[in-house]
């Protein structure tokens, strides 16, 4: 595989250029811009005025991106986001980086022609960033599961977990997610941590999870659960849990902070401290973002009813859990993990085919997604504490 | 045959990928005793009460009597061992 050699010595695996708006008050400007071009011009940004910590450590991560490279910043001009130490970031990052100040450019037409100006010659520049050889041991890959249903946890999740565990032992940094739907299998997954302090970390986050989404009245165990065949709390979440493999997990990473070894990681995605951010991830494009913004080159998204979503930044790989979705929903799907159901694959099978479309996709093979233009972006306000991460 | 997965070698316990019925033969020599519907769990040895359930390979409960193997594995017989974890 082919990536692309940063300043920073990251190594990326696609190469693309975002146009990020600080404000929703700018987006406008920046949809212009993005509409001009035909190439990797991706539009991300953040829709609150109110500076938050978590938003902008979101935007930081993304901007400076293993797979970005160059980043077009833009501004209303008095928006309370703080540009100035983003710009430097992503100046110290190597990566190519302007803002543009709508209220200091005459306004809309003109923001929109010296933007679109500025994306040409980064579209120049850009490709002279050095390709180098990308191993698999240089990779991140994230795994989330969205619209699921009663076979993702028994053919997608657990493929995706063979494959995990592979990658794992070729030297990847792996991170799963989401902790409020760990309900149940905490102790079980305190079991696998490298150490007690991982372990103390698991329980936490994953209780933490619980009070958040129960002062949200949000339940964990629904009468359609057991309908659709699972019994125990335990049991529904290791659905969710098999994703993960059975690797040892290394540690728990706040969204935007890498991992900082090989190994597998539980990303806590429920806001520290008293519950007042609403519903964590509202969907799953701000999961997505947040495994993207921890690193993520590539992202396994296992579905079983069917989502159909996607990333500019890092390509996203969707493994439909169930077979006659995958019929449905074939233009949209990598993978067919429901042959797993109709008994015409095993587990390790599709493990197998995971591994090596990831492979391909890391080396400049397009993605359903990808292919479909799907772009989509989410971020809302959040709080985290990055320093404390137990009791 | 009809189609069940058994998720890992340890597990006492699979899942239907289809409606079974009473009669049918599942994993080349398991005889299904009652109608299960897909996505349900079987017996796939016989599991006393009190016993825990495997699933993953993990426990996901216990027994809560003795269940016969080809039996439909549900909340009639076995319960969460959760629940205590959070009591204690």
């Amino acid at each position: 595989m082919l990536g692309y050699l940063r300043e920073d010595g990251k190594k990326g695996v696609r190469n693309v250029i975002l146009v990020c708006y600080l404000v929703e008050c700018a987006k406008f400007v920046c949809e212009k811009i993005v509409s001009k071009f035909d190439d990797d011009i991706q539009l991300v940004g953040l829709s609150g005025c109110y500076p938050n910590e978590y938003t902008f450590n979101i935007l930081k991560a993304i901007t400076t991106h293993q797979n970005v490279g160059a980043v077009l910043l833009v501004s209303l001009g008095c928006e309370c986001f703080d540009k100035k130490a983003l710009y430097k970031a992503i100046i110290k990052s190597g990566r190519e980086v302007e803002i543009l100040t709508i209220q200091e450019n005459s306004g809309t037409k003109q923001s929109i022609k010296i933007g679109s100006l500025w994306v040409e010659e980064a579209i120049t520049k850009i490709k002279k960033v050095p390709r180098e050889d990308i191993r698999v041991d240089e990779l991140v890959i994230g795994t989330i599961c969205g619209g699921s249903d009663g076979m993702s946890g028994i053919s997608g999740n657990p493929a995706v977990g063979k494959a995990f565990d592979r990658f794992i032992e070729d030297g990847a940094r792996c991170i799963f997610e989401e902790t409020g739907e760990l309900i149940g299998c905490e102790h079980i997954m305190a079991n696998r941590a490298v150490n007690k302090k991982v372990a103390k970390d698991l329980l936490y986050a994953v209780q933490k999870a619980e009070r958040y989404y129960t002062t949200m009245g949000h339940g964990s165990f629904s009468d359609g659960n057991a309908t659709g065949g699972l019994t125990t709390q335990e049991e529904k979440s290791m659905g969710a849990y098999a994703k993960s493999g059975s690797s040892r997990i290394s540690g728990v990473l706040k969204p935007s902070l890498y991992p900082k070894s090989k190994g597998l990681f539980l990303l806590d995605v429920v806001p520290d401290g008293k519950e007042l951010w609403a519903f964590p991830n509202p969907n799953d494009t701000s999961e997505i973002i947040e495994l993207i913004a921890s690193g993520a080159h590539i992202v396994l998204f296992v579905t079983g009813r069917g989502s159909v979503v996607g990333s500019g930044i890092s390509p996203v790989i969707k493994i439909c859990a169930n077979p006659d979705t995958y019929k449905k929903l074939e233009e949209d799907m990598d993978i067919n993990a429901g042959k797993i159901i109709k008994g015409e694959a095993t587990i390790e099978d599709i493990a197998s085919e995971i591994y090596d479309i990831v492979l391909d996709v890391c080396g400049g093979k397009q993605s359903k997604s990808e292919i479909l233009g799907h772009r989509e972006f989410a971020l809302g306000y959040k709080y985290f504490d990055n320093k404390i991460n137990c009791f | 045959m009809p189609i069940v997965i058994k998720l890992n070698k340890n597990d006492n316990v699979a899942v239907s990928c289809e409606r079974l019925k009473k009669g049918d033969i599942v994993l080349e020599k398991i005889l299904i005793l009652q109608e299960i519907d897909l996505a349900h769990k079987i017996a796939i040895q016989k599991i006393r009460c009190g016993e825990k359930i495997i699933k993953y390979g993990v426990s996901i409960g216990s027994a809560t009597k003795d269940i016969n193997e080809g039996e439909h594995v549900h909340t009639h017989n076995i319960k969460s061992d959760y629940i205590k974890h959070k009591i204690c």
